[in-house]
């Protein structure tokens, strides 16, 4: 049951732009620094560590006393504002550039995300890291991550050149929702992990949603590796986000040891802990943005067959 | 667009960035300096009960902990140069079975007597990246001094339940900060973010009627009036124990007191 004809995401005309996709892969490897930056200013205590915002002791871009705590919240708050930078430069591409009326706003709304985001951060410092604030920061990021990939896939030479090769679903529940369902699970990990990370809750709510998020993702990834391996667009972003999973439970762990069962009686934050909860939240953010491709994949390639949709001729159709 | 316009964009995207980003470089107002007003004014108190001095009597003992005392956490300071010293934590100080750093006052007994509060002001001192003291006893509304010994910036972060939060940095040889917290909170947790294994413990009470047990693990309370009170031993690890005891006029009372590790 294959058709060549994509769904309304790829019907928009769109010319390739390969500076300008280089530019956006560029902001979304700059996202995950960003990322990395800020889950090391929290493992290293080192949020309240510059107490004034937006300036860092009353300089906007002056480098401080570089040592401590300093180095993690002063850096972070520099390649923050760098990426703030770039991303009203992709947005000004775009809006210059770009046909798709749908990208254009994707990347307004990237702009305004990476704003809430700085505020977030401020407020955060400014309130002295009420837990809300701060996991609404740690989700806001990456949210933003997500935004970023997905300007990145949409700006790729493959989605604006390829004419998709189409698979109706029928099965139920069908992929899309499935994959769905992933990014909801995941958000609620997300959030509970926020919360006990920034001291708003226990740590047994996110290790019992870490069994639903498993078994989720888990399915989802196996029917799309298993009824949609001849899609390398589904099959591909399938077996990375399944690899991810694997890293993250073990990360996952690691972080429980290093934080949970041994690092209560430490005098000050270990490299251990440091490290695992570190590349947790990278990993975190990874899987998140790997499950939302796989989510706009699917929902390119594998629609929801709904027989008044879907004419039988073109459900016949042969492959692109 | 084709491929050499692109790249143009591309080139002055990125010139868009170095721009905003020196922008950036403006010196704002500068708010190092942190400010050494009293951050939170005292209500006016009500006159103290007077206490014939006469009478007056002492309540003194030594704090144990029983057990193998647990060895100390190591501290690494390697990450800022200029902080030196003994790299111990001070969680729980034990030497020959005395317990250090309990903070032991008059829980209960004082009924609706009112105190002076004193106008000299307690001292916490930055030095060698640590606090001292460790666990600091101070009325409310009474002025705690902050001191920076430190060629190093330190930031005093309280992290209280029931007084206001505040977070202020402090470079080397800035002026002391000067500080007062408003309602009672026993155990309030004091930190620096800039060198995280920097905490220390803040006790205020309403009464003078307090105590930090030295590395000998004694204490003395002193100038109280003649009855029957409470006494409250509080350590930040091990929890609050307490005792009553009933002093006479002139008495000298001992109450000792031990701590087990936690869970034992
Ligand atoms: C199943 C997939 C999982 C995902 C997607 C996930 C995701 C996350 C994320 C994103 C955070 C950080 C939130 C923030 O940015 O503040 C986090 C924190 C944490 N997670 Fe997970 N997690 C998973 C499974 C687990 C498991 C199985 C465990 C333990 C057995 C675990 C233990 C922890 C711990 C201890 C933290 C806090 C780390 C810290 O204190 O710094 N996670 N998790």
């Amino acid at each position: 049951m294959c058709s060549s004809k994509g769904n309304s995401l790829s019907t928009n005309p769109a010319i390739y732009n390969r500076a300008h996709h280089a530019f956006a892969v560029f902001t979304a490897c700059a996202t995950l620094v960003v990322i990395t930056a800020g889950a090391l200013v929290t493992s290293n205590d080192a949020g309240l560590s510059v107490p004034d915002w937006p300036t860092s002791f009353g300089y906007l871009v002056k480098v401080p006393q570089f040592v401590g705590g300093v180095r993690y919240e002063w850096s972070h708050r520099m390649v923050a504002g760098t990426l703030v930078s770039l991303t009203l430069a992709i947005a000004v591409w775009t809006l210059l550039v770009e046909r798709r009326r749908w990208l254009r706003w994707l990347a307004i709304g990237a702009f305004c995300t990476v704003i809430a985001q700085a505020i977030l951060g401020g407020l955060t410092v400014l309130l002295f890291q009420p837990p809300w604030i701060s996991t609404a920061h740690a989700t806001v990021a990456q949210t933003f991550f997500c935004i970023a990939v997905s300007i990145a896939l949409f700006t790729g030479k493959k989605w604006v050149e390829e004419v998709p090769r189409v698979e109706f679903d029928s099965r139920r529940p069908s992929l899309i929702t499935l994959t769905l369902l992933s990014i909801l699970v995941l958000y609620l990990q997300l959030i509970l992990g926020g919360m006990f990370r920034h001291h708003g809750m226990s740590w047994w709510p996110h290790v019992l949603n870490a069994v639903t998020v498993s078994f989720v993702l888990a399915w989802t990834a196996v029917r799309a590796i298993s009824v949609y391996s001849n899609i390398e667009a589904v099959r591909r972003p399938a077996i990375i986000m399944l690899s991810l999973l694997i890293t993250q439970l073990c990360l996952g762990f690691t972080a429980f040891l290093t934080r949970v069962a041994w690092g209560r009686d430490t005098a000050q934050p270990e490299l251990p802990m440091v490290v695992s909860t570190v590349a947790h939240v990278a990993v975190g953010a990874l899987l998140l943005a790997t499950t939302v491709v796989l989510a706009i994949q699917v929902w390119r390639h594998v629609p929801v067959a709904f027989a008044e949709r879907v004419p039988q001729a073109q459900r016949n159709a042969s492959p692109a | 667009m084709n491929k050499k316009t692109s790249w143009m964009v591309a080139a002055s995207m990125l010139a868009l960035c170095a721009l905003l980003l020196t922008m950036a470089c403006n010196k704002q107002s500068n708010t190092e300096q942190s400010s050494n007003n009293m951050s939170q004014t005292t209500a006016t108190a009500p006159v103290a009960t007077p206490i014939d001095p006469a009478t007056v009597a002492t309540v003194n003992g030594t704090v144990k902990f029983d057990g193998a005392a647990p060895k100390a956490a190591k501290i690494d300071m390697s990450q800022d140069p200029a902080c030196k010293g003994m790299n111990e934590a001070e969680a729980i100080v034990v030497d020959n079975g005395d317990l250090a750093n309990v903070f032991v006052y008059v829980k209960d007994g004082l009924g609706s007597r009112t105190f002076d509060v004193p106008k000299n002001e307690v001292v916490l001192d930055q030095s060698g990246c640590k606090y001292h003291p460790h666990v600091l006893g101070v009325m409310a509304g009474q002025t705690v001094q902050i001191k920076n010994d430190d060629q190093t910036t330190h930031n005093i972060h309280p992290t209280p339940k029931d007084n206001r939060e505040w977070n202020e940095s402090q470079p080397p040889a800035a002026a002391p900060l000067e500080k007062n917290f408003a309602r009672e909170e026993i155990m309030l947790p004091v930190k620096c973010n800039q060198h995280p294994w920097m905490k220390m413990y803040m006790n205020v009470v309403k009464s003078p009627f307090y105590a930090v047990t030295d590395k000998s693990g004694k204490y003395e309370i002193k100038g109280l009036p003649p009855g029957d009170y409470t006494i409250a031993f509080v350590h930040e690890k091990l929890g609050e124990q307490d005792q009553k005891v009933t002093v006479g006029p002139k008495d000298t009372k001992t109450v000792d007191q031990s701590f087990k590790a936690a869970g034992e």
